[in-house]
């Protein structure tokens, strides 16, 4: 049987109360909310809180809604919930494309967005997302709210900005016109975590290339993006030339490390392919 | 801790709780209920799925106190007063069990697949919802075909649900 290391538990019931137990307590506390990467992690004694703020009741972090030209994601809200919401499937295919290979249907009942954000895996699929939509992460602490850019939301593997004492409440994604976007992921079996995926946003003006966006998940992309592919696409005429060397590019900035997925040749390889077939994809839905 | 959740339809209370501990530890070493079994830990096999508010999830990564005062239906729940409920049934028929270790997750899984489509009076699930539906139920005795089988000949059955 894997059991945690000793942990206490308090439970709140509403966000300044889990500030405020998160912030006495220190470092040496974490925010409980779907447990779904939190958990495993304290059974195999890899994390070792000394103290569990259960923030699962907290419902009013839990909502999906459209404000101000975005798409307003509470931190709470479950992954089954993300690909329940007919407005994030339309506007926003990339999430959905996401979503659906995301672990399997019971870890999405459970899991909560903000949870496996939080946890920061490389291999996480969200922070690539989020990192080609631009989105943005809003953080409450005892001081107040401050935004981050979600592509400055990881400070290293398993390493976020949000300090102890502060809770990852919201995420906000724009929602821009003439859009297309989706999600391409190998992964060894179903459920697994990917051995790459990359994921596009396409902004078009006519025929030529406005903005876009490009995540990749693990295959050691700083930042889960590729900046050098995107700068070389945009104003470009879109099109199969454009979506292929820019994956090369992406491909060329990726730092993947050979593990039990598959080699680094594999995995480069593989952010190359995704990436021109998730530009391919998303062209066809803007 | 005292941890007072709604069990299969009843009140139920559990003292002296230890704050790691899971739901499923609870519902199998303090409730007596060891239908839902102990195998991965780690949310991968879906072997301890139970339903929590109606959803299914693995309850070996919920913690004790997330349920309190939540509504847990487990596998002994689907099945009251002794008798075998409709997906039971079919898993019987179908020949659907081997070792039986994965069958009451899997259960309780068809059991909502079920509720939410043919038993709400909706086309049953076609094969591809029904390997979604399962993917995280893993099996490593029967290969599925036959629980496709029993989710079919259960699906077949049934017009509505509870």
């Amino acid at each position: 049987m894997q059991v945690p290391t000793h942990v206490e538990y308090e439970r709140a019931s509403s966000v300044d109360e889990a500030l405020e137990m998160l912030s006495r307590a220190g470092g040496e506390a974490r925010p409980l909310a779907g447990g779904h990467s939190l958990i495993p992690m304290m059974k195999l004694r890899l994390a070792q809180p000394e103290l569990l703020v259960d923030i699962s009741g907290l419902t009013e972090l839990s909502y999906i809604n459209v404000a101000d030209a975005e798409l307003r994601v509470g931190a709470l809200t479950r992954h089954a919930q993300l690909l329940d919401s007919a407005v994030a499937g339309e506007r926003l295919p990339i999430v959905h494309d996401a979503e659906r290979v995301i672990a399997d249907p019971i870890v999405r009942n459970w899991g909560t967005i903000g949870g496996s954000l939080c946890q920061a895996d490389p291999s996480e699929d969200l922070s690539a997302v989020l990192a080609a939509l631009r989105a943005t992460a809003v953080i409450r602490g005892a001081g107040g709210v401050r935004t981050v850019p979600a592509r400055e939301f990881h400070a290293g593997p398993y390493e976020t900005v949000v300090e102890p004492g502060e809770l990852l409440v919201e995420l906000r994604i724009p929602l821009t016109a003439n859009t297309g976007s989706a999600y391409e992921k190998v992964e060894r079996r179903v459920g697994d975590w990917s051995v790459a995926a990359a994921g596009a946003v396409l902004t078009l003006a006519g025929e030529l290339i406005e903005d876009a966006g490009i995540g990749l998940t693990a295959v050691g992309a700083p930042h889960f993006c590729a900046p050098e592919a995107e700068e070389f696409l945009r104003g470009r005429r879109a099109g199969e030339e454009a979506f292929t060397t820019a994956g090369q590019i992406a491909a060329e900035h990726s730092n993947p490390v050979a593990d039990q997925r598959g080699p680094e040749d594999y995995k480069r390889h593989l952010a190359a392919e995704l990436t021109t077939r998730a530009l391919r994809k998303a062209f066809e839905r803007a | 801790m005292r941890v007072t959740l709604t069990v299969n339809g009843s009140q139920r209370t559990a003292d002296d709780v230890w704050e790691g501990e899971s739901l499923l530890f609870v519902l199998r070493e303090r409730l007596a209920l060891p239908g839902s079994k102990n195998a991965c830990e780690q949310g991968e096999c879906g072997s301890c799925t139970v339903l929590l508010d109606d959803v299914p999830v693995c309850a070996c990564l919920v913690a004790a106190g997330q349920a309190a005062h939540r509504r847990v239906v487990t596998v002994e729940g689907l099945a009251p007063r002794g008798e075998l409920g409709p997906v039971q049934q079919a898993f019987l028929e179908a020949g659907a069990v081997q070792c039986g270790f994965c069958t009451p997750g899997l259960i309780v899984q068809v059991h909502d697949l079920l509720r939410r489509t043919a038993g709400a009076g909706l086309p049953p699930p076609g094969d591809a919802d029904i390997r979604e539906a399962l993917a995280g139920n893993l099996c490593r005795c029967t290969g599925y075909e036959k629980i496709l089988d029993a989710v079919r000949l259960a699906a077949s059955r049934l017009p509505v649900m509870p």
